[in-house]
């Protein structure tokens, strides 16, 4: 026993183990390499003009340039108007499907089409309207952002309405609700969970999005992903950035606004995906 | 108006194919606490669902204050429930979870005359002041007075069954039922709350109709018991009642432990059973009718082999130190009896038995022999459930015949295919000194069988039969036989082997099934 004991202790205990950490390792190059090292080039290139010397200019020339401050309040609205479709929409939806006992294998089909490539759908879609004769602009551009956004409003939403205890639903019944009122007042505060990260997951990207609008306005919508897609393309790196940073600010902020409410509403149950 | 709150009348439920509830008539009077007792799976939950309004039966009727309301939506109905988990409602607190049924109540505010004369009932609401008062009361009641602004999730299982409980009580229902309401609850507590759900019916006045699975606490709480088994009521009567004159064997076996002999009634006050002849208080029935014989454990009084009053000598196999007293085991001749005890016995020792005639409890046997319509499949072989059984019989095939096989002829099998068919094994009930087993065939007959060992219930088995025990006899060919009517009270169905028969029980997955509808 102490033989052995020795033997190890006097081994150098360079060696190699495999313990838990080890395995976050590939995410936490993945993450530097492709999350902080690309925000770190944003901000820098943010302050830098094309000479590469340090600026506020780039600044300037954004918070003072009506035309992108009218592109981000565009992409804003687009945004709430698709949300608010996908729920208005999905909603119901999900509703009808969770009570259904082939439910599951339903959803399946709405989801199924997030299995196409987006820019292809998004493709295929320009066709359908053109072949129908279909003025292409605000109203084709938001049809298209429902078509692709709409899986994920449903998805959150069946998972949380299918997993709400049914003896709910029959104490409130059994307390002198009807129907409606079932619904108004149990099902619908317990599925705020699900409407949160629905509205999460639609909201967000929604206003970051690119070339959907292009493709289904024929490049006479221009939201906010667009035009910081061109300012890069034009070799606009400054303003470029600025706008990614305003995006990126815009998103931590409605993020914090719908996880506040979410947590005022006092959500304990309910798996959301967020 | 009679005193009946709730009548259920000759209520039957089916899920599929599988009767939950059969053919069920019970009568609640106003006041009373009624406990639905049985196995799970036996459609207790499923009859206290069907009063809640949960569930629609398939046939019969539901009367509540002599008022039909078998298709009453629940939210129209005057009870209030209890669930088995709770069901509060996560996102309210303590207090508004009270107040849910009180916030929706419509109560009557005086009358007014419309323009053509006639009178109408106005309604209003509850104002708030008067939710925060009875909220405050029903919290008192359940002594959770500084509760109101908890969150449900942060309250213990004890506290939580409080809150559901002020939950129903704070609407004032006419009646409340309680779906096995301490079930989750830990032995110390479920006694504390036992005592208290007694001291609130006491104070309510209300009717509560409890459900649960656990007889002590029905024997504890209950005016009137309703045993049920397979969907069927096997009994309704006082604990006490339940306790010394149960039904049937099932219902001695199910209700406290019971030892459980087959005997012959000899004449009027005199029975055989363990090679001895006893007295006993019983008459009315057939001479030499053979007749199950029950014991309570606490009856059987044990003395000194010479004792002169000693009726019956047995050995002692154990002896078994239970807390409050001991449980000896004994045999006497080829029975086993259990015997509870304050003093220990020495194993191997022979002591003498004693039973009071008072506490012999005589019961019809539920069947004495198995009989089976059916007929011939081919000369020597007739059909039984299925399955090709050989027999001495020289009747051409298709020949309706009744077959009769005695208890222990039917032989069980481990494998199922080893036997001619297979079958699932409802009860197992221990007489002494040999198993008396139900199985069930595919198309739903059961088999009574003897065995000598002990078979789990819900095991699939083979049933074989050799062809000299087959009896078979010729049968007339009448409606009646081939459609006897459901009996209409339900302690008879276990006696009329067509009924259960003809109606199908429930299987193992099917139970579960609806008793997971029913939570």
């Amino acid at each position: 026993m102490t033989n052995t004991a020795a033997a190890s202790v006097s081994r150098p205990k360079r060696r190699f183990k495999l313990t838990k950490r080890v395995f976050s390792y590939p995410y936490v190059l993945f993450m530097l390499l492709f999350v902080v090292i690309p925000l770190v080039m944003i901000l820098v290139n943010a302050f830098l003009d094309t000479d590469n010397n340090l600026t506020l200019d780039n600044f300037a020339d954004f918070f003072t340039d009506s035309s992108s401050l009218i592109i981000l309040a565009n992409s804003l609205l687009v945004g709430v108007i698709t949300t608010a479709i996908c729920l208005i929409i999905g909603y119901p939806l999900s509703y009808i499907l969770s009570k259904m006992p082939s439910g599951r294998v339903l959803v399946l089909f709405y989801v199924l089409p997030m299995w196409v490539n987006f820019l292809i759908r998004t493709l295929a879609t320009k066709a359908i309207f053109i072949a129908m004769d279909v003025n292409l602009g605000m109203g084709t551009v938001i049809f298209g952002m429902v078509y692709n956004y709409l899986p994920f409003m449903i998805l959150p939403l069946h998972t949380t309405l299918s997993s709400i205890d049914r003896s709910y639903i029959e104490a409130a019944q059994d307390l002198g609700a009807d129907n409606s009122t079932v619904f108004l007042k149990t099902v619908l505060p317990l599925s705020v969970s699900g409407i949160i990260s629905g509205i999460t997951m639609v909201f967000i990207p929604t206003i970051s999005t690119f070339a959907i609008s292009q493709l289904l306005s024929n490049g006479k919508i221009f939201l906010f992903g667009d035009s910081i897609q061109m300012k890069f393309e034009q070799g606009l790196y400054g303003v470029g950035s600025i706008m990614s940073l305003v995006m990126l600010v815009f998103v931590l902020v409605s993020n914090f606004i719908i996880n506040r409410a979410g947590r005022k509403s006092g959500l304990s149950i309910g798996r959301s995906l967020w | 108006m009679s005193d009946n709150i709730i009548e259920i009348r000759n209520v039957t439920k089916t899920y599929g194919a599988k009767d939950a509830v059969k053919n069920a008539s019970l009568n609640i009077k106003r006041g009373e606490f009624v406990t639905l007792l049985g196995p799970s799976g036996c459609g207790k939950t499923t009859t206290l669902r069907m009063i809640a309004g949960f569930e629609m039966p398939t046939s019969g009727q539901i009367i509540f204050d002599g008022e039909d309301i078998t298709n009453l939506p629940p939210h129209l109905r005057r009870v209030n429930t209890v669930f088995q988990k709770y069901a509060l409602f996560p996102h309210l607190n303590v207090f508004n979870n009270i107040a849910f049924g009180l916030k929706m109540k419509l109560i009557p505010n005086g009358t007014k005359t419309n323009r053509k004369g006639e009178e109408v009932q106005l309604y209003r609401k509850y104002t708030k002041a008067e939710i925060k008062a009875k909220v405050d009361n029903a919290l008192r009641m359940v002594d959770l007075e500084d509760y109101g602004h908890r969150g449900v999730s942060s309250l213990s299982g004890g506290q939580q069954q409080r809150v559901a409980i002020a939950r129903a009580i704070v609407n004032e229902p006419e009646v409340l039922l309680l779906d096995e309401p301490l079930g989750a609850l830990d032995l110390k507590m479920r006694k504390d709350m036992q005592l208290e759900l007694m001291d609130m019916h006491k104070r309510l006045g209300i009717t509560f109709v409890y459900v649960t699975h656990d007889q002590e606490e029905a024997l504890t709480m209950s005016d009137k018991i309703v045993v049920m088994r397979d969907g069927v009521i096997q009994q309704i009567a006082t604990p006490e009642t339940v306790y010394d004159e149960p039904a049937n064997a099932f219902v001695a076996d199910f209700i406290g432990e019971s030892n459980i002999l087959s005997g012959v009634m000899l004449e009027d006050y005199k029975v055989e059973f363990a090679d001895t002849v006893f007295e006993c208080v019983d008459k009315g029935f057939k001479r030499n009718e053979p007749i199950d014989v029950i014991i309570r454990p606490e009856d059987l009084k044990i003395r000194d082999k010479d004792n002169p009053k000693t009726i019956l000598t047995a050995t002692v196999l154990s002896s078994v130190f239970k807390g409050d007293h001991y449980q000896v085991t004994l045999m006497a001749g080829e029975n086993e009896l259990i015997a509870h005890d304050t003093a220990t016995y020495e194993v191997g020792s022979t002591v003498g038995l004693y039973i009071k005639p008072f506490d012999l409890h005589i019961m019809h046997k539920a069947r004495v022999i198995n009989e089976i319509d059916t007929e011939m499949a081919e000369e020597n072989a007739v059909w039984i459930s299925d399955g090709k059984f050989e027999c001495n019989c020289p009747f051409e095939a298709g020949t309706p015949v009744r077959v009769k096989v005695d208890f222990d002829d039917v032989i069980i099998t481990d494998d199922e295919e080893d036997g001619v068919i297979g079958a699932t094994v409802v009860s197992s009930i221990y007489k002494g000194s040999y198993y008396q087993c139900i199985v069930r065939t595919d198309d739903y007959y059961d088999f009574f069988v003897d065995t000598d060992d002990d078979w789990l219930k819900g095991d699939r088995v083979g049933i074989n039969i050799a062809p000299e025990k087959i009896i078979v006899e010729r049968r007339e060919v009448t409606d009646e036989a081939e459609n006897a009517a459901p009996a209409p009270v339900a302690d008879q169905t276990e006696e009329s082997p067509f009924a259960e028969e003809n109606a199908a029980a429930p299987s193992p997955e099917e139970d579960r099934k609806s008793e997971e509808a029913g939570e």
